[in-house]
């Protein structure tokens, strides 16, 4: 299992770049904090339904923050090239960083949840279930967009652009999940997305870095 | 060339009968179905490339791609046009169709925006030929979301396009029309395509 | 060990590599010269394996499990230390007895001292001297580098010096603005235009 310890030693590496530089992760749990404080004043009376519908926004704004920051290091000293190099599969890249981001993800939103329901209203199990769902699909079509943002000019501006439609269908379900008096096909939905883009970023993240 | 004028002689006819049949909807559907056809002829193309590395394919696939988007605006217009006439509105989030397209159309807009931030080479071939096949994907898993968000989005019940009765003269006449509408996209594709070859031989001529 | 035969690359319009035919046996050492912008780099990205020839044949014949490269960027990770850097590419390469081998690479060439220190804060001629590490990391065959001797002071390039006598029999292809330095070891020569 050879690939799978690649991936590990990768996402290893990017923990312990988070460890050292403690940049992205405290920026994203301030963010989300500060986002929810805004939406409490964008929503002028108490609109229990639209506050959940909220907290995907925050999620997915939160996740792209992370991703913004994925591939930094790699592109800026060129390291990519040497990754590419490695005898490891292509995709063990992706995957290890994926994990990375995820783990980062995963923070924030230990810390935004909670703060949600102490905020707005009440969390409930559908809605968590939906937000673990919800993130493996985020990072692993994250993961290969911010790949393809970091190749070229103005990557900050063009990950979100390429980012935000992809992740419409994850609001879709992520919201349905914690509104909805059925949230098992949400939630069952959430599962197709994750499957479908997680093989196809495997699969294509090879071309993505060779060119 | 023959071809492409009968096939626009298809479309004229066709138009002018379906709009006495029954209005837009000739209109609008087969341009939909157009756009549809030449995103998903785009993510082909993308695969050849991936497949074959033969670079002919990226500008093959960029193209289609592009008259798909011209074709889904077209759709959302269209649309749109139709929505304000049966329903007095410009815009209504029940219409499953033109709020999946929305998204697809977001998505393929933003294809322009990669291509146009990377340099010119194999990397940027690959890269859209990739993102071209997770917009393929995306089409049946947009529409799959957009029913789903049906549910949970709008109290009231669920509005159906107002098609005309499906009778066999009628169904003819939708065919002729997407005939044609195809014809036309498959003529602006192949004259789009000659374009930027022979600008790219041009331009190889020059450096 | 490497063969082409009519390689060529280009980006868009841009023909960066013309025809190019070039043949490198086993153990040869190759010194590739020309101007800035001939090629040098890119003929070593190919030849890596890192692009794909636009066309013509090429042919290498060592798996990028053997193959070492030194780029024009020292190609680590800033924010960590010299032996984390060299620990993830141990464990990427599947190095036996990684420990051992990054310690003996990292004394030999007098990054012992400052191992544990983020990258950042080493100077450029000793981040020029573990990225020499990191090529020579996992032992390879084919050795392709990117003006070695580049952002080195007299003691990392009398160190570099003594490497490369000690890598005889290897497969080299070195591109580089000085290529009287290495006249010794080279087999052949490649001037590009």
């Amino acid at each position: 299992m050879t690939y799978l310890r690649d991936a590990a030693a990768l996402a290893r590496k990017d923990l312990l770049l988070e460890l050292r530089g403690r940049e992205t992760v405290p920026a994203m749990v301030l963010f989300v904090v500060a986002v929810f404080v805004a939406f409490r004043f964008a929503l002028p009376q108490e609109q229990e339904a639209a506050a959940q519908g909220l907290l995907w926004v925050a999620i997915v704004l939160t996740a792209l923050l992370g991703l913004i920051r994925a591939f930094v290091p790699e592109r800026e000293q060129g390291v990519l090239d040497a990754l590419v190099l490695a005898p490891c599969d292509r995709s063990a890249i992706w995957l290890g960083k994926a994990l990375a981001v995820l783990a980062f993800l995963l923070v924030a939103e230990a810390a935004a949840v909670p703060l949600f329901g102490l905020f707005f209203t009440e969390v409930t199990a559908a809605t968590v279930g939906a937000i673990l769902l919800a993130n493996v699909g985020l990072c692993a079509v994250g993961t290969l967009l911010a790949a393809m943002a970091v190749a070229g000019r103005a990557r900050e501006v063009l990950l979100p652009l390429l980012f935000l439609p992809l992740s419409i269908p994850v609001v879709i379900g992520g919201v349905g999940a914690t509104v909805s008096a059925d949230p098992a096909r949400y939630l069952g939905f959430l599962a197709l997305y994750d499957a479908i883009f997680a093989i196809l970023a495997w699969a294509t993240f090879e071309y993505v870095v060779t060119e | 060339m023959l071809g492409v004028g009968f096939g626009l002689a298809l479309l004229w006819v066709g138009e002018l009968e379906g709009f006495a049949a029954g209005g837009i909807f000739f209109l609008h559907v087969p341009i939909a179905l157009t756009a549809y056809a030449m995103l998903g002829w785009g993510a082909w193309k993308a695969l050849r490339l991936l497949w074959t590395g033969e670079e002919r394919y990226d500008l093959e696939s960029y193209t289609a791609i592009h008259i798909g988007v011209i074709f889904a605006l077209l759709t959302l217009v269209t649309g749109s046009i139709w929505a304000r006439a049966e329903w007095l509105v410009w815009w209504d989030w029940r219409d499953r169709q033109l709020v999946a397209f929305l998204i697809l159309f977001l998505f393929y807009s933003a294809y322009f925006m990669l291509r146009y931030s990377l340099e010119p080479g194999s990397g940027r071939m690959r890269i859209s030929a990739v993102y071209a096949l997770f917009g393929a994907v995306l089409i049946p898993m947009s529409f799959l979301a957009v029913r789903l968000a049906d549910q949970f989005l709008h109290r009231t019940p669920l509005i159906r396009r107002g098609t005309p009765d499906i009778e066999g003269s009628v169904l003819a006449v939708f065919g002729v029309c997407l005939a044609g509408m195809l014809a036309l996209a498959a003529a602006m594709y192949a004259v789009e395509l000659a374009g930027k070859r022979l600008d790219l031989r041009l331009r190889e001529a020059h450096a | 060990m490497i063969r082409a035969r009519g390689l060529s690359k280009r980006y868009g319009p841009k023909r960066v590599i013309q025809g190019l035919d070039l043949d490198v046996p086993a153990g040869g050492f190759v010194v590739v010269t020309g101007p800035n912008g001939s090629g040098k780099t890119t003929l070593l990205r190919l030849v890596a394996g890192l692009v794909a020839p636009s066309a013509g044949e090429l042919d290498v014949a060592a798996h990028r499990a053997r193959i070492g490269f030194l780029a024009h960027e020292p190609l680590v990770y800033r924010e960590l230390s010299a032996l984390q850097n060299l620990d993830l590419y141990g464990r990427l390469y599947r190095i036996p007895e990684r420990r051992e081998r990054i310690g003996m690479l990292l004394e030999r060439f007098g990054l012992w001292e400052s191992r544990r220190e983020p990258v950042a804060s080493l100077s450029r001629g000793l981040q020029q001297r573990l990225a020499l590490c990191r090529t020579l990391l996992h032992d390879p065959e084919l050795l392709l580098l990117d003006e070695p001797f580049n952002a080195l002071d007299a003691e990392g390039a009398e160190l570099l010096d003594g490497e490369l006598a000690g890598l005889r029999g290897r497969t080299f292809l070195v591109a580089t603005h000085d290529p009287g330095r290495l006249a010794q070891l080279a087999t052949g020569a490649l001037a590009l235009a």
